[in-house]
């Protein structure tokens, strides 16, 4: 029998999110694809669904799903779930994606595993890899009969390509109740930050505690922009108030995988080294030699970050120009 | 107003490992220190600056976990919370972030809330499935990332940041907001705030006292199940070198060596 997999397909601005196309590749690896795609655009989208993996589309062109927030979405999900009861929906990790996951397993009984680096099917079901600490690595599974939700990290797999597929698709004319019409959108405001976007950018330098004070975080800053690179940084000085939650690299922030990453003053919690392992060259300036970054370390510098930031700013301008 | 705030205790992020027991399969929470997690200081501050401004009202810390979890409430009630409600009961042992949002919902359900604050994610677990679970056996809306909370007569009103820059969100009350961490300046105890913690109203829940069947909750009513614990793949060790005065040049000697400038 072969395992029906969906995959929530994300809209932002009319066009589907990277990370729910990549989601959608690997559902295609693992059996039959699936995906649900809701919102204004959504006609126009599904169309394209199958070159990346999508076997089936389920359709919803409403605005409705870009109003309000949430709720719509479980409502309808809701309802599919029950008539079609696929193996698994799998959720790429996004701030509106996990606000429907968690509701939607309250409100179907569904399980739910959230971080997944990886997922296969076994003879007894479906088994999620989840990176837990820097150590291990736990496979969960849903024992119960029923979908499975599963949320899973961003960047982990990557984005596949089905040439010439082409998806059915099947249209959803229910509207979506009152009640489920109450988180509403007032205005969104797209902040443009100068540079490259933390995510895509093909250089990281991220800030901690090791910087001793706010004021110091420019020295991060500085680095990053003399290598054309984007600025991060630690949960520590996120939670401390130093900078936006924007800008926090880890596992509860943004996973990153750029080129080179430079962690500097970052001893490295769990919790950031899991957002930035996967990085290709890593090199890490603290002044504890005991510090756990060093061991993700492909270059390591014993020293003080506020001393050394800015020699290598100056010494990166210096052999560039 | 009835506001909440959810809290939660936490192994000290600062010197716990998150190491699992390989028997149990569960985060290992003894021999280390617990603390209140620090997330949750925010979101404390948070929720102490809006009662501010709305006048005649209540606050209240609610958290779940073994006894000594009181601690933790202690320090919420020494910030400025009013009152604090501790629901623990050995059944509750291994719970998943459902059957938690379970507990902690029965209690915002018996108490009345108005408001309910959340941090994202927790420090240990770090699913953020907790507050969206609440919301949802409430049936009451979740407003989340929330960087600005304002009430506006039967409304909240947040801004919430999203990947590209920010949201200006409502919704009807009751509602569960969450805070994006970094968001509100922290307020500390001071020596007055914690000498008056110890006089403020604590209460102790168990599930007796909710009515939930101990079956829907703990390792019993958890939906999901460990199969096994295995070894991460490490990085190769890199060169690991004291600054001797030319850090500088060793970085853009390697940053060269791989065409990373």
């Amino acid at each position: 029998m072969t395992n029906i997999i969906w995959v929530l397909v994300e809209l932002d601005n009319g066009t589907p999110v990277r990370s729910s196309l990549e989601v959608l590749g690997k559902a295609a690896k693992l059996g039959r694809a699936e995906a649900v795609v809701l919102g204004a655009a959504a006609a126009d989208v599904a169309a394209t669904l199958g070159t990346y993996g999508a076997e089936k589309v389920y359709v919803h062109a409403d605005a409705v799903y870009d109003q309000y927030l949430t709720l719509p979405a479980v409502e309808t999900l809701s309802s599919l779930l029950k008539r079609h009861n696929p193996a698994a929906l799998l959720l790429a990790t996004t701030y509106d994606l996990r606000d429907i996951a968690a509701r939607l397993s309250v409100r179907n009984n569904a399980g739910l595993i959230t971080d997944a680096t990886d997922l296969a099917f076994g003879d007894d079901g479906l088994k999620v890899s989840v990176p837990w600490g820097g150590e291990n690595v736990v496979t969960v599974t849903h024992p119960y009969q029923g979908t499975g939700i599963v949320l899973t990290r961003p960047k982990a797999f990557g984005l596949e390509q089905y040439e010439g597929r082409t998806a059915e698709i099947e249209q959803i004319n229910t509207s979506v109740s009152g009640a489920a019409q109450v988180i509403k959108v007032i205005e969104t405001i797209e902040v443009k930050s100068e540079g490259p976007d933390l995510e895509e950018a093909t250089v990281v330098v991220s800030g901690g505690r090791g910087l001793g004070k706010p004021e110091n975080f420019h020295l991060v800053e500085d680095l990053a922009g003399a290598l054309g690179g984007a600025p991060g940084a630690t949960r520590a000085i996120v939670d401390a108030g130093w900078l936006p939650y924007s800008y926090q690299v880890g596992q509860t922030g943004k996973t990153v995988k750029p080129t080179l990453y430079i962690a500097a003053g970052i001893s490295g919690a769990i919790q950031h080294l899991a957002g930035m392992k996967g990085s290709k060259y890593i090199i890490a300036i603290n002044k504890d030699e005991h510090a756990p970054v060093f061991s993700v370390a492909d270059l390591g510098i014993i020293g003080d970050a506020v001393n050394i930031l800015p020699q290598v700013t100056q010494e990166v301008k210096r052999r560039k120009a | 107003m009835k506001i909440f705030v959810c809290i939660k205790q936490v192994p000290d992020p600062n010197t716990a490992s998150n190491k699992l027991d390989p028997a149990t399969k569960r985060l290992v929470r003894t021999g280390t220190s617990l603390v209140l997690d620090p997330g949750d200081e925010s979101t404390i501050s948070a929720a102490i600056k809006l009662k501010n401004t709305v006048g005649n009202s209540e606050l209240i810390a609610v958290s779940m976990g073994p006894a000594s979890a009181q601690e933790a409430t202690r320090r919420a009630l020494a910030m400025g919370v009013d009152r604090a409600i501790l629901v623990t009961d050995p059944a509750l042992a291994g719970s998943d972030a459902i059957g938690t949002a379970r507990v902690l919902a029965a209690v915002l359900k018996k108490e009345g809330a108005d408001l309910i604050f959340c941090s994202t994610e927790s420090t240990d677990g770090y699913t953020g499935m907790v507050p969206g679970g609440i919301a949802e056996f409430l049936g009451i809306p979740q407003l989340t990332f929330a960087r600005e909370i304002k009430i506006e007569g039967s409304k909240a009103v947040i801004k919430r940041v999203i990947p590209k820059g920010y949201q200006t969100v409502e919704s009807t009350l009751p509602a569960v907001v969450t805070v994006a961490s970094g968001s509100f300046d922290a307020i500390y105890p001071t020596m007055k705030g914690i000498m008056g913690a110890k006089k403020k109203p604590f209460s102790q829940m168990s599930l007796a006292d909710l009515g939930i069947d101990a079956a829907l909750v703990g390792e019993a009513g958890a939906r999901e199940r460990v199969l096994t614990i295995g070894k991460a793949e490490a990085r190769a060790a890199g060169q690991i070198i004291k600054d001797d005065g030319n850090a500088a040049q060793k970085i853009a000697d390697f940053l060269q060596r791989y065409q990373l400038l």
